[in-house]
């Protein structure tokens, strides 16, 4: 079994598969803490993590905090508001004032790709990149990891097939990194215009058309599309999308019977899944989220434990 | 490490385990709602022995829990890389149960405090009782054991090491000798 | 004062004299070069063991005054140029306010002579207040002493504003230096578009932003028969462009930065705000172009694109830092070590780049030692290994990727004029 030697977790391309393998493990004891009357353990008691979020996100965030907060540690949220960063409020001002405030973890979000590395690189304590730009959102593809290997058993030879927004997508990313260390074949699907150049040279199969890459999937992961891409004329029309690379109830009839329908959420129905394929059998939809804060916990067990020494910043 | 002295071969780690089983059943007047809770990592084949004897001897099936108590460690903060976790496994509900906690080696009594804490959060057994194979003394905390294999007088620069044929393919208890200090990592 | 440099080895590419050759500096011209001259009462610069080129000129710079003073000023951007080699600089017009104006030429043109150092050709705007509207005053401009017009940093999207301008400036016969970048593609990117801008998640600016107008400016020019000159060329494209248009007569020529030259889009991985420039630094097989265009001749122009910024503009998030690095005091060992060194460039070509085209595409005095030509010279220490400390930087600004690299070939002095503007 590996070791971890991280401080930070910034994006599944900077673990080794042994070092993912490693979170997926410690998943299924955090994960077990669900099903009991008094979800709280003292592993972090004492400890502080503070969620950072220039995005709003309710999800990503409340994961955090729930994992946080059944490890014992304290957790102190805070948004920034895009208002108060255009106001010039500056970014690494921000970060060491949220660590002088007593952080041990920092929880990042931020629109604008490199923004956790820059905090990383800012501060002493741990920091945890919950997306930033286009770049990564590790955590959730952990939870998708941990969500396929909780159903599927592993990784090796499974076709897993990523729908939508490539280019803008950070889940996108993570999940390409995670399933093609652990021995996944991965096929990106959407359309060229948002379609990020040089992607195949991440390992994986680049295709335009979605009912092919379906009928041989043992997971799709439909990916969330922000209509506001519709505007700058990256595709015609939201009913056009919908049609080429929605996911819907015939689509989900062409899908193997022990395939995996997943969405990182939160979904728009009607646009890229209808509510009839995310309400059908093989949706792990809700599944993902309780992985959330499984993996998140394992997460923070492994960064926010120990001593400096033999970690790698 | 070398071996400095052998402390039970196969066979008194064999009688050992059957008198201590025989002291569960008296002590507490039966099996009533008994249950062993093994300690991981070998606390656990030790808690599975001790179930099998006290079936065969009251005719019915003891169940049996593993648990692991690393969340609980005190000693998180000073470990690095932190120790890896596995799951915890108890079967039934702790409720209202008499516990038997089972670990191989009783030392400073922190793992028992940990485990005490872990047990308790799953629910509220009657009671918690702990069997232990070895004493080897130098407690830190107020923690004593219900049942004891044997007790073997050690020195801190000691490691008293439980060899069990599910893990470690052989039954028996050694000493070894630390060449630097121990840092008290054995319980 | 008056200068006899003593025993060093002179380069000259225009009168092909090469050699161990004496220099005199007389009245702030050269008076003579040959072997073992006589000093005739002017003062000994022993310069053994050094090469002595024509004056090295910086023909793309920003010296950030008036407006943004707390980057760079022109006092310390031409003492960065003089200890970078530089003995002129041609300053681009997007300060704030930008040089469309002659009051403003004169402006920038007294506070470079209260220096008294390094050369400044002014460049004016080609269009009022570099909105790409409407053509500036390009006659004022010249008037007030603009040697050349541009539309540095800021896209042209309006074609025909573009066909007038260079209709106009063949009154003047003045080049006009063109940053061409299309102003939608890949408006909001912030590097190069490719594996890089996936991997990090970066909005991508693909080579097509340049090369869509570079094919534009090309047509353009050759159709109003404009002299253009092609600013800090990026991609394999615009130069394929560019030998073409060369080949069929028009009348072009192209810049390109040691940064691009040395540099690839690998260089951003780390989120180095330092690395983020416009155009941005380009792929591996951008970079081999422009190499090969560098030696065959369609790049005829080295130039650093000087951008200064101030370390809280670019210690922060990726994409908000401002574009630009730093690049006068680098520039030339930059070439040294990376092109020269290695065989990629031989001296003679690297001065044909630094000193001779630039000086004729500016109209400045041409670039060489000969009798009766001002005395612009910089003598460098080709075996001289330093390594790049932007806290020894003259610039205000330390905005560069390259610190820490050890470099090899410095500038050791600098003569302005007969001037001596910089010693080490």
């Amino acid at each position: 079994m590996a070791v971890w030697r991280h401080k930070h977790l910034l994006g599944l391309a900077d673990l080794t598969a042994e070092e993912i393998e490693l979170v997926l493990s410690l998943a299924g004891p955090c994960k077990e803490i669900f099903g009991r009357e008094i979800k709280k353990l003292p592993t972090l008691r004492g400890k502080t993590v503070i969620t950072l979020f220039f995005e709003p996100s309710t999800r990503t965030r409340t994961s955090f905090e729930v994992a946080a907060k059944w490890l014992g540690a304290d957790v102190v949220n805070l948004s920034v508001a895009q208002s108060s960063v255009a106001k010039g409020e500056s970014f690494i001002d921000t970060a060491k004032t949220v660590e002088a405030a007593g952080a041990d973890v920092i929880v990042v979000r931020h629109a604008i790709a490199g923004a956790a590395k820059l905090l990383a690189e800012t501060v002493r304590c741990s920091v945890i990149n919950a997306g930033d730009g286009a770049h990564e959102h590790p955590t959730q593809g952990l939870l998708d990891l941990y969500t396929i290997k909780e159903r599927k058993g592993g990784f090796h030879g499974l076709r897993v097939v990523i729908v939508g927004d490539i280019m803008h997508s950070r889940v996108a990313r993570s999940d390409i990194w995670g399933l093609t260390k652990l021995g996944a074949k991965v096929t990106v699907v959407g359309p060229p215009t948002l379609m990020p150049p040089g992607i195949e040279t991440l390992g994986v199969e680049v295709a335009y058309e979605l009912d092919a890459a379906l009928a041989r999937a043992d997971g799709v992961n439909v990916l969330r599309l922000q209509l506001e891409r519709q505007k700058k004329g990256l595709f015609p029309s939201v009913r056009e999308y919908a049609r080429l690379y929605g996911m819907n109830a015939e689509r989900a009839r062409r899908l193997p019977p022990d395939a995996l329908i997943m969405h990182p959420g939160p979904t728009n129905l009607g646009v890229e899944i209808t509510e009839e394929a995310a309400c059908d059998p093989r949706a792990v939809i809700t599944t993902q989220v309780s992985n959330g804060v499984a993996v998140r916990m394992a997460l923070l067990y492994l960064l926010a434990g120990g001593k400096e020494d033999g970690l790698l910043s | 490490m070398p071996i400095k002295a052998e402390v039970m071969d196969a066979g008194d780690l064999r009688r050992a385990l059957f008198r201590l089983s025989r002291e569960i059943v008296e002590h507490n007047k039966g099996v009533e709602d008994l249950a062993l809770v093994g300690i991981r990592t070998r606390g656990v084949p030790l808690a599975q022995r001790l179930a099998g004897l006290i079936g065969e001897q009251e005719g019915t099936r003891i169940q049996v829990g593993v648990l692991d108590i690393t969340f609980y460690r005190d000693d998180l903060s000073l470990l690095s890389p932190q120790p890896v976790v596995h799951q915890s496994e108890i079967p039934f509900r702790v409720a209202e149960k008499k516990i038997v906690l089972v670990d191989d080696v009783l030392y400073t009594g922190r793992t028992v405090r940990a485990a005490l804490d872990a047990l308790m959060d799953l629910g509220r057994p009657r009671l918690i009782q702990l069997a232990v194979l070895i004493d080897r003394g130098h407690r830190e905390l107020p923690i004593r054991a219900d049942y004891v294999g044997k007790n073997v007088p050690t020195s801190r620069r000691e490691v008293v090491h439980v060899l069990l044929k599910e893990i470690d393919g052989e039954d028996r208890v050694v000493i070894e000798e630390l060449s630097a200090p121990s840092v008290g990592k054995e319980t | 004062m008056d200068y006899c440099l003593k025993g060093g080895f002179v380069v000259d590419p225009v009168t092909q004299r090469q050699g161990k050759l004496d220099v005199l500096i007389r009245d702030g011209r050269i008076a003579a070069v040959g072997p073992e001259l006589d000093p005739a009462g002017a003062e000994v610069f022993p310069v053994a063991g050094l090469h002595i080129l024509p004056g090295l000129v910086d023909m793309h710079v920003h010296l950030r005054e008036p407006g943004r003073e707390d980057e760079e000023t022109i006092a310390t951007g031409l003492a960065a140029a003089a200890a970078g080699g530089f003995t002129a600089v041609a300053a681009m017009p997007n300060t704030d306010p930008a040089l469309d104006n002659p009051a403003l030429i004169a402006f920038v043109l007294a506070q470079a002579e209260r220096v008294g150092g390094v050369r400044l050709c002014a460049v004016g705007c080609l269009t009022k207040g570099q909105r790409g509207e409407e053509m500036a005053e390009l006659g004022e401009l010249v008037r007030g002493g603009a040697v050349a017009f541009s539309n540095d940093g800021v896209p042209l999207p309006n074609a025909e504003i573009l066909r007038l301008a260079m209709e106009y400036s063949k009154i003047f016969g003045l080049p006009i230096l063109l940053h061409a970048q299309d102003a939608h593609i890949g408006r909001e990117g912030v590097m190069h578009e490719g594996r890089w801008s996936t991997v990090l998640g970066l909005p991508g600016i693909p080579a097509l932003a340049e090369e869509v107008a570079v094919a534009r400016d090309l047509l353009l020019a050759a159709a109003t028969g404009a002299a253009v000159h092609i600013q800090h060329v990026s991609t394999a494209g615009a130069v394929a462009m560019i030998r073409q248009a060369k080949e069929q007569g028009i009348k072009v020529t192209a810049e390109a930065t040691p940064h691009h030259l040395i540099l690839t889009d690998a260089a951003v991985a780390a989120y180095d705000t330092n690395t983020k420039v416009n155009p941005p630094l380009r792929s591996e097989a951008d970079r081999a172009a422009l190499r090969e265009g560098l030696t065959d001749g369609t790049i005829d122009v080295i130039a650093s694109d000087h951008a200064p910024h101030t370390l809280e503009e670019k210690h922060r998030e990726f994409a908000l830092a401002p574009d630009g690095m730093v690049g006068l005091e680098t520039s030339l060992g930059l070439v040294l070590t990376e092109l020269v060194r290695p065989g990629l460039l031989s001296l003679d070509e690297m001065v044909m780049k630094m000193a001779v085209n630039p000086r004729r595409i500016l109209g400045l005095p041409e670039g060489s030692l000969t009798p009766g030509l001002p005395a612009d010279l910089t003598v460098v220490d080709l075996e001289r290994t330093w390594r790049v400390d932007p806290g020894l930087f003259r610039s205000k600004a330390k905005n560069t990727p390259f610190a820490g690299r050890e470099l090899v070939g410095k500038a050791v002095a600098t003569f302005v004029g007969g001037r001596l503007v910089h010693r080490e």
